[in-house]
C-alpha cells in the first residue's frame, strides 16, 4: 500500500485540524481497515511496505543506479555501498572527493583500478602445487582460491571458513579474508560460489538484507513479532507508519506510535521504567542504614528507637540522630542538640529525593494506568460485538451498528494519546503553556473516562435502539478533545513553547 | 577420539622439528589437543627471567576457531587475569584460521613486552599499571621471582 489513503472515508466532517500533524492514529493491533484516522493533511507521508523479496529488489535498484555512474563490478559497488551505509550520495560524494586509494582502503576493497592485482593474478596462473595455509596441503592451483588481495586458500578451507563465520559468527557482508590481518571483505558473489550449502546460502541472504535494512535510514523492519516486512520512507521522521501486518508505529524510533512526546524523552522514559533506578531512589528516600552494620532498614512504626532486626547486630539506636540509643533515655539525652546545618543538609536531601520520587510515581501511576485500561478494551470489542449482533437482530443493518466498535477504536486512541501525555508532562517544566496543556489533558481524560464507562456499563439490551445519538455524541466529544490537544502540543513544537526539566 | 586432522598432525611435527626460542609447545600424551607450554619472560621486560606455564588446547573447530590458551603461572599483567585468562585479538575476534600454535604464542610472548592496560582484563593491575607504573612493574618482578622462578 503506498499511504493511508484507504482509510481516509472513516474521517469526520465535524474534526477539522489545522495541524500539519494531522494524521496521528493510536490503534493498536486492531484490523486497519476498521481504525479511524484523521487525514486532513495536505502534506501526507509517503512510505511502502515492502516484502523481503521486494528489499532484495530494492537493494539492486540501488546498485543498479550507483553502477550507471561508477561502473564497477556489482559484488564491489555492493560492499561500496555498505560501507556507506547504504547513501549513494556519500558513496559519490566519496569516489569524486579525493584520492581512490584511499577510498577503496576504507570499504575494506582492493582498488579495481590499481595495477597491484594484475601482479596477483600473474602469480596465480603459476603451475606447480600450492600449499593451503590453513590445512596444509599441497594441492593443485585450480583447487586453490583467493580474493584480488593475493591470499590463497583451498576450496575445502574456504567453504569451512565461511561456513563457520556466517553459521556461527552470524557475519553477513563483513566478513574478511581468512589470512591475518587482512581486512580485505568477501563479496556476495564469492560467498554463493564458494558455499554449495543452501542453508548456509539463505542464512547469509538474510545477514545482508537485515543488515541492509539496519543500515539503511530510510528502511525499518515492522518491530512487530515474526513480521518479516520492513517499510521504506522517502525521508526519515518521527511519522506514523502502518504495517501490511496490521501494526502501528514511529518510523523514527520504532516504538508504539507515540504522540504526542517526542521520541527521544519516550526513549529516555522507557530506560527510566526499566531499569530501578527509581528502586534505588525509593531505598534512599525511605530508609536508613543502620549505623553499625549498615543494614538497610525501613521505619514502619512512629518510635524513633530502632532496634537493628539483624540478629548479629541488635544495635540500638535513634532513627533520627543515628547515634546510640543508651545516651536518650538518660540526663544527657543530646539527640536535638545535633549540629544543625549537618542534620538539615540530611533532611533536604531526604526531602528533595522524596518529592522527586513521589512526582516521578505520580506519572507513572497515570502512564501504566492507561496502558493497563487499553489492555481491557480488547475484552470490550467483544462484548460490543455481542451487543453488536444483537442489534442488528434488532432490525438494524451492519453498517449502523459500526458505530459501536468506532466507539471502542476511538476509545482505545485517546488512551493511547494519554498515556504518552504522561510521559510528555513527566518532562515538562510548568509555564503558561504547560498548564493549557494539562488542561487539554483534564478534559481529554475525563471525556475518555465517561465514554469508557458508558460503553461498559450503560449499554443495555433495552436501550439499542436509541443509544446510537448518545454514543456518537460522547466519541465525537473525546476525538474533539484528543485534536485540541495534539494540535495545541504540536503548536507548542512549532512555536517552540516547551521547556524540559532535563 | 575422532582421528586428528593433517593440519593438527603437520603442525605438531613443525612445531616439534623448528621450535622458537623461549617457546616450548609439548602434545599431551594422552590428547594431541592438549599442549603443555613453557614461555620463557622475554628479556628487558619485568618478567625477564620467569619461566611461566601454559596450557593451550585445540578445539573440535581448529583451526576454525581459535585455540584456547591459559597461564597457569600466576602473573601480574594487566591483560592477564587471576585466572591466567589471556586479552589478546588474536585470541579472540582477529583469530584468522592461517594463524598457528606458534605464531599465537610468539604473540603471547609479545604482549609481555608490551602490556597494554588501555584494555585491561585484570582492572586492578592495569589501574596501578596507569597511575603509577614503576610501582606496577616493581609488582610484577616480585611475581615473576616468587612464583615463575625454579628455586
Amino acid at each position: 500500500m503506498d499511504s493511508d489513503n484507504e482509510f481516509l472515508d472513516n474521517v469526520d466532517s465535524g474534526n477539522v485540524s489545522s495541524g500539519d500533524e494531522g494524521d496521528e492514529d493510536f490503534g493498536m493491533d486492531v484490523d486497519p481497515a476498521s481504525s479511524t484516522e484523521r487525514q486532513l493533511d495536505t502534506e501526507e507521508y509517503q512510505y511502502k511496505v515492502l516484502t523481503t523479496d521486494e528489499i532484495v529488489q530494492h537493494q539492486r535498484e540501488i546498485i543498479d543506479e550507483v553502477n550507471v555512474v561508477l561502473k564497477l563490478s556489482t559484488p564491489t559497488t555492493r560492499i561500496l555501498l555498505n560501507h556507506f551505509k547504504w547513501d549513494k550520495e556519500k558513496l559519490f560524494e566519496k569516489y569524486f572527493d579525493g584520492n581512490p586509494e584511499e577510498f577503496f582502503k576504507c570499504a575494506h576493497v582492493i582498488n579495481p583500478f590499481s595495477k597491484g592485482t594484475e601482479a596477483v593474478r600473474q602469480k596465480t596462473t603459476r603451475n606447480h602445487p600450492e600449499e593451503c595455509e590453513i590445512c596444509f596441503s599441497l594441492l593443485p592451483p585450480d583447487s586453490m582460491t583467493g580474493l584480488e588481495c593475493g591470499h590463497r586458500f583451498c576450496l575445502t578451507c574456504w567453504r569451512e571458513y565461511l561456513t563457520t563465520k556466517i553459521l556461527t559468527e552470524g557475519l553477513g557482508q563483513t566478513i574478511s579474508c581468512a589470512a591475518h590481518g587482512c581486512d580485505i571483505l568477501v563479496d556476495d558473489v564469492t560467498v554463493t560460489k564458494l558455499v554449495p550449502d543452501t542453508r548456509v546460502k539463505v542464512k547469509y541472504q538474510q545477514l545482508i538484507t537485515n543488515s541492509f535494512v539496519e543500515c539503511n535510514q530510510l528502511l525499518r523492519w515492522c518491530p512487530s513479532v515474526d513480521c518479516t516486512y520492513a517499510i521504506k520512507v522517502n525521508y526519515a521522521e518521527s511519522r506514523l507508519v502502518r504495517c501490511k501486518c496490521g501494526h502501528v508505529f514511529c518510523f523514527a524510533c520504532g516504538e508504539n506510535w507515540h504522540e504526542p512526546v517526542q521520541c527521544r524523552w519516550l526513549k529516555k522514559w522507557i530506560k527510566k521504567c526499566d531499569d530501578d533506578s527509581e528502586t534505588s531512589n525509593w531505598i534512599a528516600a525511605n530508609t536508613k542504614e543502620c549505623p553499625k552494620c549498615s543494614v538497610t532498614i525501613e521505619k514502619d512504626g512512629g518510635c524513633n528507637h530502632m532496634v537493628c532486626k539483624n540478629q548479629n547486630c541488635k544495635y540500638d539506636f535513634c532513627w533520627v540522630c543515628l547515634g546510640s540509643w543508651e545516651p536518650h533515655g538518660s540526663s544527657w539525652y543530646n539527640c536535638n542538640r545535633y549540629d544543625e546545618d549537618e542534620a538539615k543538609a540530611a533532611r533536604d536531601a531526604q526531602e528533595k529525593l522524596r518529592s522527586s520520587l513521589a512526582r516521578y510515581l505520580h506519572y507513572y501511576n497515570r502512564y501504566m494506568n492507561h496502558m493497563q485500561s487499553m489492555k481491557f478494551e480488547n475484552k470490550l470489542y467483544a462484548s460490543v460485538k455481542q451487543k453488536m449482533e444483537e442489534m442488528q437482530q434488532h432490525n438494524m443493518s451492519w453498517i449502523e451498528v459500526q458505530f459501536l466498535k468506532k466507539a471502542v477504536d476511538i476509545l482505545c486512541q485517546c488512551r493511547q494519546t494519554l498515556m504518552y501525555t504522561y510521559v510528555f508532562a513527566y518532562y515538562l517544566k510548568k509555564n503558561n503553556q504547560s498548564m493549557i496543556f494539562e488542561d487539554n489533558q483534564k478534559d481529554l481524560e475525563s471525556a475518555t473516562e465517561m465514554l469508557s464507562e458508558y460503553l461498559e456499563r450503560d449499554i443495555t439490551s433495552e436501550n439499542l435502539a436509541d443509544i446510537k445519538q448518545k454514543v456518537q455524541d460522547k466519541y465525537r466529544y473525546c476525538e474533539k478533545r484528543r485534536t485540541v490537544l495534539l494540535d495545541h502540543v504540536h503548536e507548542g513544537y512549532e512555536k517552540d513553547w516547551w521547556d524540559y526539566t532535563e | 577420539m575422532s582421528s586428528l586432522p593433517r593440519r593438527i598432525i603437520k603442525e605438531t611435527q613443525r612445531l616439534m622439528q623448528e621450535p622458537v626460542p623461549g617457546i616450548n609447545a609439548i602434545p599431551d600424551e594422552n590428547n594431541a589437543r592438549y599442549f603443555h607450554v613453557i614461555v620463557t619472560g622475554p628479556n628487558d621486560s619485568p618478567f625477564e627471567g620467569g619461566v611461566f606455564k601454559l596450557e593451550l588446547f585445540l578445539p573440535e573447530d581448529y583451526p576454525m576457531s581459535a585455540p584456547k590458551v591459559r597461564f597457569i603461572t600466576k602473573i601480574y599483567h594487566p591483560n592477564i587475569d587471576r585466572l591466567g585468562r589471556i586479552c589478546l585479538d588474536v585470541l579472540k575476534d582477529k583469530w584468522s584460521p592461517a594463524l598457528q600454535i606458534r605464531t599465537i604464542l610468539l604473540s603471547i610472548q609479545a604482549l609481555l613486552s608490551a602490556p597494554n592496560p588501555d584494555d585491561p582484563l585484570a582492572n586492578d593491575v592495569a589501574e596501578l599499571w596507569k597511575v603509577n607504573e614503576a610501582e606496577a612493574i616493581r609488582n610484577a618482578r616480585e611475581w615473576t621471582q616468587k612464583y615463575a622462578v625454579e628455586d
